[in-house]
């Protein structure tokens, strides 16, 4: 019986740790697993007989990556508990501050995490030394996402002014305006780095993901909408419980997500870019129509162009907002605690990022659950390492860990989030 | 490769249990990324790179806190290969969020969480590094400052102490003319006990610090519970939160943490 073990013991470039485990048997791929050994922080379970207002400090660090969406999602959970719409200007702000995070985190997964894969290089550091003109584009344009970030929030990692109906101050007018310029700069280097990203090498490897996000009808969605899929899931966030669950998996510290009725699903820039085509900007769509990207794609290597779609997207929004920004007199709403449950469900820069929380009428915390987009995403990465791995089993073992872990990479996962991820080892006999 | 290339000093980045946000401060660093990756030799980086050079590394930034065996035993490894160790961020420094887990009970915690509580395996507390082995320098902050993790890296390269300040977020107010927000507004701020390192960021986003930085060097947590119980009307229940967050299981907040638990 021939028998083959590779091992890929820390899956980098990543945020997190994690590994993930082929078994060959026979020349057939037996089982793949994507081992999650971050290990638990148990952040639900310490949110109980907290204060209602506590949540968008406490689960923004749950990730330093994506923490905006963690300080959104929770507070329109918390939100709905207590029965309150926060609206404009605040919704706009918010709006604003997650371009902020799109920019920062796409260019970032772009430039950083995924292009050295597309390369054959080890990280960016050592790719600027042949592509340095790219990589300084991406410093620049990181810089400007995190300067957005910065002046909404505080600072660019676990922003401190987010509060529970709004913000504590407002950015002033003066301060969003001086990045007009950098923006709009952010925006030609958006469609420069898209035709870089154009001619890369990528393998054929159309998936049958069933694609889940949030929608709105007029906007790219970042906080509001109904999750819709390309299933026929189109349902108020309220309903989650209804269409989705999370199931716990004896190989990995995070948990998986499923659709009830069906099973595995896909959430992140693939879904949103396919679900969400309609409401990009103009200049959006041209860029996308340009690199041969149309709402029939699913080959997930091609999200790199997505990111840089999106990045697109984020940066002429921001700019949107910030020419017909106006100082607010009050930055935030009133939001009295009452008992009740509230879900909330935003786009995180990796994909849908789910709170939900059950209040007591004097707001303390009953029960809190969160379903970051890595955890839905798991089971569907898992599949397309299978699909992928295995017509590449003639490879050598090096070779075959890095393609797999390119594989995985085109997921942008987040393991940190994901253990409320990841080592390539593969087991050959 | 060349004898000045070898001659580089060998920067490690580690992380343990944490929500990555500190290591990211390293690519955070726009401006001097390159600079520093010209400087050193970036030998161990796992979200950044997937080249590893094996140590001993001349630096050591270390992220996240001790919650499993397996980290109890890999951070005597990390420290045996490093020549200078720093913590980098409360968990390293102070255990971090998850230290909450040190005030419950870890098999309620788990079965809350996790549907199978019998497939994890986790360490009844999260505890910093300080607790396992010598630490050279420890960088505080929930995310660390940028500005603070650039000085630490220029002060190691440059073999000198990092020039950082262990005063609280009081001076750093008064040096900004932020004008006090528990004078003027009567709001608990955590200010007076709290590490600077921030610049004074909330209060001058108009709100009370909560902490993130951790206990200054000798703060008064006494003193502390007694104003804003007294002179505030803050609750006990709500002060044991202020002092339970982010750096729980630092010793000045636990401490005033019990203290607060003793205000009715």
């Amino acid at each position: 019986m021939a028998t083959r073990k590779i091992d890929v013991e820390t899956i980098t470039r990543v945020e997190g740790e994690g590994a993930l485990r082929l078994k060959v048997r026979d020349g057939q791929l037996e089982d793949v697993q994507l081992n999650i050994y971050e290990p638990p922080r148990f952040f639900e379970a310490f949110l109980r007989g907290r204060s209602y207002t506590e949540p968008p400090d406490i689960t923004a660090r749950i990730c330093g990556i994506c923490p905006v969406a963690y300080q959104m999602s929770s507070c329109h959970a918390i939100e709905a508990a207590c029965g309150v719409k926060v609206g404009e200007p605040i919704r706009t702000i918010r709006r604003l501050l997650y371009c902020g995070e799109w920019i920062e985190s796409h260019v970032l997964h772009v430039a950083f995490l995924h292009a050295p894969d597309f390369l054959g290089y080890m990280d960016a550091i050592r790719m600027a030394a042949d592509h340095g003109a790219v990589v300084q584009l991406a410093l620049k344009m990181k810089k400007t996402g995190n300067k957005l970030v910065t002046i909404v929030g505080g600072r660019e990692i676990h922003p401190i002014n987010v509060r529970v109906g709004g913000f504590y101050k407002a950015p002033s007018k003066k301060d969003l305006r001086a990045l007009l310029d950098p923006l709009k700069e952010a925006a030609d280097g958006a469609e420069a780095m898209l035709r870089w990203a154009k001619p890369l090498d990528y393998p054929d490897f159309d998936r049958p993901y069933e694609l889940v996000c949030v929608k709105h009808p007029d906007e790219y969605p970042f906080n509001e909408g109904r999750v819709v899929s390309t299933g026929g899931i189109d349902i108020d966030p309220s309903q989650y419980d209804d269409v989705f669950e999370e199931r716990h998996v004896e190989h990995s510290n995070a948990l998986h997500s499923v659709v009830k009725a069906r099973g595995h699903y896909l959430t992140g820039p693939l879904a949103r870019f396919v679900l969400c085509y309609d409401q990009l900007t103009p200049r959006a769509k041209a860029a996308a129509a340009a690199a041969g990207l149309t709402p029939a794609v699913r080959n997930p290597f091609l999200t790199i162009m997505i990111r840089c779609v999106e990045t697109l997207y984020a940066i002429e929004e921001a700019i949107r907002i910030i020419e017909a920004y106006e100082e607010p007199d009050r930055p935030y709403e009133d939001v009295p605690p009452r008992a009740g449950k509230g879900y909330g469900c935003t786009e995180a820069p990796r994909g849908m990022l789910c709170h939900h929380y059950t209040l007591d009428s004097d707001g303390t915390i009953l029960d809190a659950e969160i379903i970051p987009p890595t955890s839905q995403n798991l089971a569907s990465m898992e599949d397309d390492i299978r699909a992928f791995a295995g017509p590449r089993l003639g490879l050598p073992d090096a070779e075959l860990a890095m393609k797999c872990e390119h594989a995985i990479r085109n997921h942008d996962p987040c393991i940190s989030c994901a253990t409320h991820f990841l080592k390539l080892e593969v087991d050959r006999q | 490769m060349t004898v000045a290339a070898r001659a580089k000093p060998k920067l490690a980045v580690w992380k343990f249990a944490s929500c990555d946000g500190c290591q990211l401060s390293v690519l955070d660093c726009e401006d001097e990324l390159l600079a520093i990756a010209g400087a050193i030799d970036i030998a161990n980086f796992a979200e950044a790179t997937t080249a590893v050079v094996r140590g001993p590394y001349d630096l050591s930034l270390v992220e996240g806190s001790v919650t499993t065996e397996h980290d109890r035993e890999r951070i005597h490894e990390i420290r045996r290969q490093s020549k200078v160790l720093v913590t980098i961020g409360a968990c390293a420094t102070a255990g971090g969020i998850q230290a909450l887990r040190n005030f419950k009970d870890v098999k309620e915690f788990t079965s809350i969480v996790y549907a199978s509580p019998q497939y994890i395996s986790t360490l009844d507390t999260s505890t910093p590094m300080s607790d396992h082995v010598k630490v050279d320098f420890e960088l505080r902050g929930c995310p660390i400052s940028k500005v603070q993790l650039v000085e630490v890296i220029s002060a190691y390269l440059a073999g000198r102490r990092p020039g950082i300040s262990a005063e609280s977020v009081c001076m750093e107010c008064k040096v900004r003319g932020t004008v006090c927000i528990m004078v003027s507004q009567g709001k608990p701020c955590m200010g007076p006990v709290t590490h600077a390192g921030c610049n004074a960021l909330c209060p001058s986003f108009d709100r009370p610090c909560f902490g993130c930085f951790g206990p200054k060097e000798t703060p008064n947590a006494k003193s502390f519970v007694q104003w804003t119980s007294e002179r505030q009307g803050m609750s006990g229940q709500n002060l044991v939160r202020l002092f339970r967050t982010f750096n729980a299981n630092a010793p000045e907040f636990k401490e005033g943490a019990e203290l607060a638990e003793g205000v009715k």
